[in-house]
């Protein structure tokens, strides 16, 4: 039995992990969140450069060549200090897509500048309030063009490339294109969110230039696998950032004195931060099965996904929402960073399905593997 | 990461399944036997090929072997069907023997643990008193020095097997006038004993695992002492680290097989109950709770296979792992909807009752070995090191305790 990170993956959360400790502090975090800036250019510039963008990609399109395994270390890392990127839309989803579908060229032309950062890449497929239907899709291609709307789209103003889900060029079902933003006919329009330190926009495409990505009316199966994959990596994410919830919960019920004592000796506190402790535990096993399945392409991704998923997003709300209980009043004051991570776990929580939706999964994957 | 065995263990779980294999008991062998009896049979087989205890020193009836070899062990019985041995010698093994290791002294393990190993002495353990549960220490029963012994008077409660058991290892007041944790002293004593009457008590399940004992005038031998005078609590901490260790929440019963599979028997609004999205859902958190303990042991044993010791992450199984079960079987009820009140272990009802049974067993799991809340603290205290609540029995001598009666 071996179901441990190896020494180097180790060290490279070490090092993840001190990295951002030094360059995106908190002040970071709120420099975004406050201000204009859609994104910290200076930190991805930085994270770009030590290869975290390039961390799966094959030596041969530029990138590193190294396996999930690493991914998850650098993703719980970005969850933890809550790092305004676009990490995740560009790497889970984007050079995810371009991976697992694209052509040989399509390879050639995104993936060496996804893997160095001069590309920032996105997943568009919501349209409206509510769940994602494949038959109704407002958006479709038509003779290599695209036109349609996609809302709250991560990264939607700040992307080079987005693979959309449309319905299909003359063919039955919805397809996934590839879709240049620089092209004419794609608009976006940046929109107000519950997490301003990530960035969002409604993007429109009018007969904008579009290419098939993978099979002609796959694409609905092409997102729900791509969407699985994502769920690992962004239960990682999301870990890390219950982690810190946890940490900063007790740092403060070891400090805050009432009643003549520090709160943590109260068993109210000490009750909850141990309820955060076990979730974020049960969050992290399954986690690491998540890991564990999408490095070995098993059998059980979608099940070991869909685990990962619901912990993480259940274990991340939780930590999120009693961390600022446990700051009292001033958890609730703009000036604690409390408010970050609250935000971030709502934000991280809808961007690829729900709660419910991934629970829904679950139980249907669960019939198909032997539990 | 791989979920494959090293060499050496894959190895070692041959070994041990072929001598499983060839030496399941027969329906023969145990006929005619009760349960204890089996146990005994079964125990006693594996004792005389050195499959018993099998971390403890070969010297003491096992056979010197590893954490992870251990476990390994647990997996192939689990596999085999044999008589369960560890409801009437877990206690023993899992704490007095490891109690008796670190404080026996050479006389004494040489007497004891050998017959501890092979099933022919029962152990158990009488620490919990009707004033002292989760606050263990305030136990009253009292030792009084007479001579080379100590007389004994007081009651013990919750004790688990005192019934059917050889020997007991206790924790006595031997001084009040001193502090709570400092007038405690650590023995063993023989269950047969005069002055020892074993009542059981009889639990909302209506079974009977647990029994109050009465101590009147007891003699106990101060050759049976563990530890000094006045260090009980020390080496009581030896027996509670491995109490820790035995009692789990297993996952039988109410668990996300079961239920499921009621959910696709019964209906709702005339369709399968599984595919009504609030049953869908609720089943989901228990598969996520379930898989993460499952995944949670698995770290373990890894630390485990690396020679490391397990970290507080496994202090977590019990505590969720019984208010789950309980959970899973007060839905599974609901589920059966009017019939679920019907409970009868000689009609053919759907699954057996199990949940019914479960409804009114894990209650006690939830208590048993360490409360919820007692659990919450250890992870509060001991692993995110928050402060101790202030108590109002610190440095005060015992007998000056409030105690509101």
């Amino acid at each position: 039995m071996n179901f441990e990170f190896n020494d180097e993956q180790h060290l490279i959360r070490d090092q993840a992990r001190s990295f951002l400790r030094d360059n995106c502090p908190s002040s970071t975090v709120r420099g975004v969140l406050e201000g204009e800036e859609l994104y910290s250019d200076a930190l991805w510039k930085q994270i770009c450069e030590l290869g975290w963008t390039a961390t799966v990609i094959p030596e041969e399109f530029g990138g590193l060549g190294l396996s999930y395994l690493e991914l998850v270390v650098i993703a719980e890392e970005m969850g933890r200090a809550c790092a305004p990127i676009p990490f995740g839309p560009s790497v889970y989803l984007a050079t995810e897509a371009i991976m697992a579908a694209g052509t040989d060229a399509q390879k050639k032309k995104w993936l060496p500048q996804l893997a160095e950062g001069a590309a920032i890449g996105t997943l568009a497929y919501a349209e409206g309030p509510g769940e994602t239907f494949s038959s109704a899709l407002g958006t479709s291609a038509a003779k290599d063009t695209i036109t349609g709307k996609k809302c709250a789209v991560a990264n939607g103003n700040i992307a080079s490339v987005v693979c959309v889900l449309a319905a299909s060029d003359g063919a039955e079902g919805a397809s996934m294109y590839l879709v240049d933003i620089s092209e004419t006919g794609v608009n976006a329009k940046t929109i107000n969110t519950l997490d301003p330190s990530l960035s969002y926009a409604d993007v429109s495409f009018n007969a904008a230039n579009c290419e098939l990505l993978g099979e002609q009316g796959e694409g609905w199966s092409l997102l729900n696998a791509l969407l699985n994959r994502a769920a690992v990596l962004y239960a990682w994410e999301q870990l890390g950032g219950a982690e810190t919830c946890l940490e900063m919960a007790k740092e403060y019920a070891m400090q805050r004195y009432a009643f003549g004592r520090p709160i943590g000796s109260f068993q109210a506190i000490k009750h909850k931060l141990a309820e955060m402790y076990v979730k974020n535990t049960l969050a992290r096993s399954n986690a690491y099965f998540g890991a564990w399945a999408l490095n070995s392409d098993a059998d059980e991704l979608a099940l070991a996904a869909a685990t990962a998923r619901v912990g993480s997003c259940q274990a991340y709300y939780y930590a999120s929402k009693e961390n600022i209980q446990t700051h009292g009043g001033m958890g609730y004051t703009w000036e604690f960073d409390c408010q970050f991570f609250y935000r971030r776990s709502k934000a991280l929580a809808v961007l690829i399905g729900s709660e419910r939706q991934w629970q829904e999964k679950l139980i249907s994957a669960s019939d198909l593997v032997a539990v | 990461m791989d979920f494959e065995d090293s060499k050496e263990e894959a190895a070692f779980r041959a070994e041990a399944r072929a001598w499983l294999e060839n030496n399941i008991p027969s329906e023969n062998d145990l006929a005619g036997l009760d349960e204890l009896q089996r146990a005994k049979r079964w125990q006693a087989k594996k004792a005389a090929a050195g499959w018993a205890c099998i971390r403890w020193p070969n010297a003491f009836g096992g056979r010197d072997a590893t954490a992870i070899e251990h476990v390994i062990w647990q997996q192939e019985e689990a596999k085999v069907d044999v008589p369960n041995t560890s409801s009437f010698f877990g206690i023993g093994q899992g704490m007095a023997g490891p109690t008796l290791m670190s404080w026996a002294n050479d006389h004494d393990k040489a007497r004891f643990l050998p017959d501890l190993a092979s099933g022919e002495k029962v152990w158990c353990q009488l620490f919990s008193e009707p004033a002292g549960g989760s606050d263990l220490a305030a136990l009253r029963t009292k030792a009084e020095k007479e001579g080379d012994d100590w007389i004994v008077n007081g009651q013990k409660i919750w004790t688990s097997g005192a019934h059917y058991s050889d020997w007991g290892i206790l924790v006595l007041r031997t001084d009040p006038s001193l502090a709570k944790h400092k007038g405690l002293t650590y023995f063993y004593v023989d269950m047969k004993s005069e002055g020892i009457e074993i009542k059981p008590i009889k639990q909302i399940s209506g079974e009977s695992n647990f029994n109050e004992v009465y101590f009147t005038n007891v003699r106990i031998p101060d050759s049976q002492r563990l530890g000094d005078v006045g260090q009980g609590w020390h080496v009581a901490l030896t027996t509670l680290m491995n109490e820790r260790a035995s009692i789990g929440a297993g996952n039988t019963g109410a668990n996300f097989d079961s239920v499921k599979a009621l959910a696709q028997q019964v209906t709702i609004n005339g369709k399968p109950a599984i595919e009504d999205s609030a049953v869908r859902a609720k089943l989901a958190n228990w598969f996520v709770e379930e898989a993460g303990l499952k995944y949670t042991a698995y770290r373990t044993l890894s630390a485990l296979s690396k020679g490391e010791l397990p970290g507080p992450e496994n202090s977590i199984g019990k505590l969720v792992g019984a208010r789950k079960a309980q959970d899973m079987a007060s839905f599974a009820i609901d589920l059966l909807e009017q019939q679920g009140v019907e409970m009868d272990a000689e009609k053919d009802l759907a699954f057996n009752s199990v949940f019914q049974l479960n409804y009114m067993g894990i209650p006690g799991l939830r208590i048993a070995g360490g409360t919820d809340e007692i659990m919450a603290n250890i992870i509060a205290e001991r692993v995110l090191e928050l402060p101790q609540e202030p108590r109002m029995d610190k440095g005060i001598p015992f007998s000056e305790v409030p105690t509101g009666s």
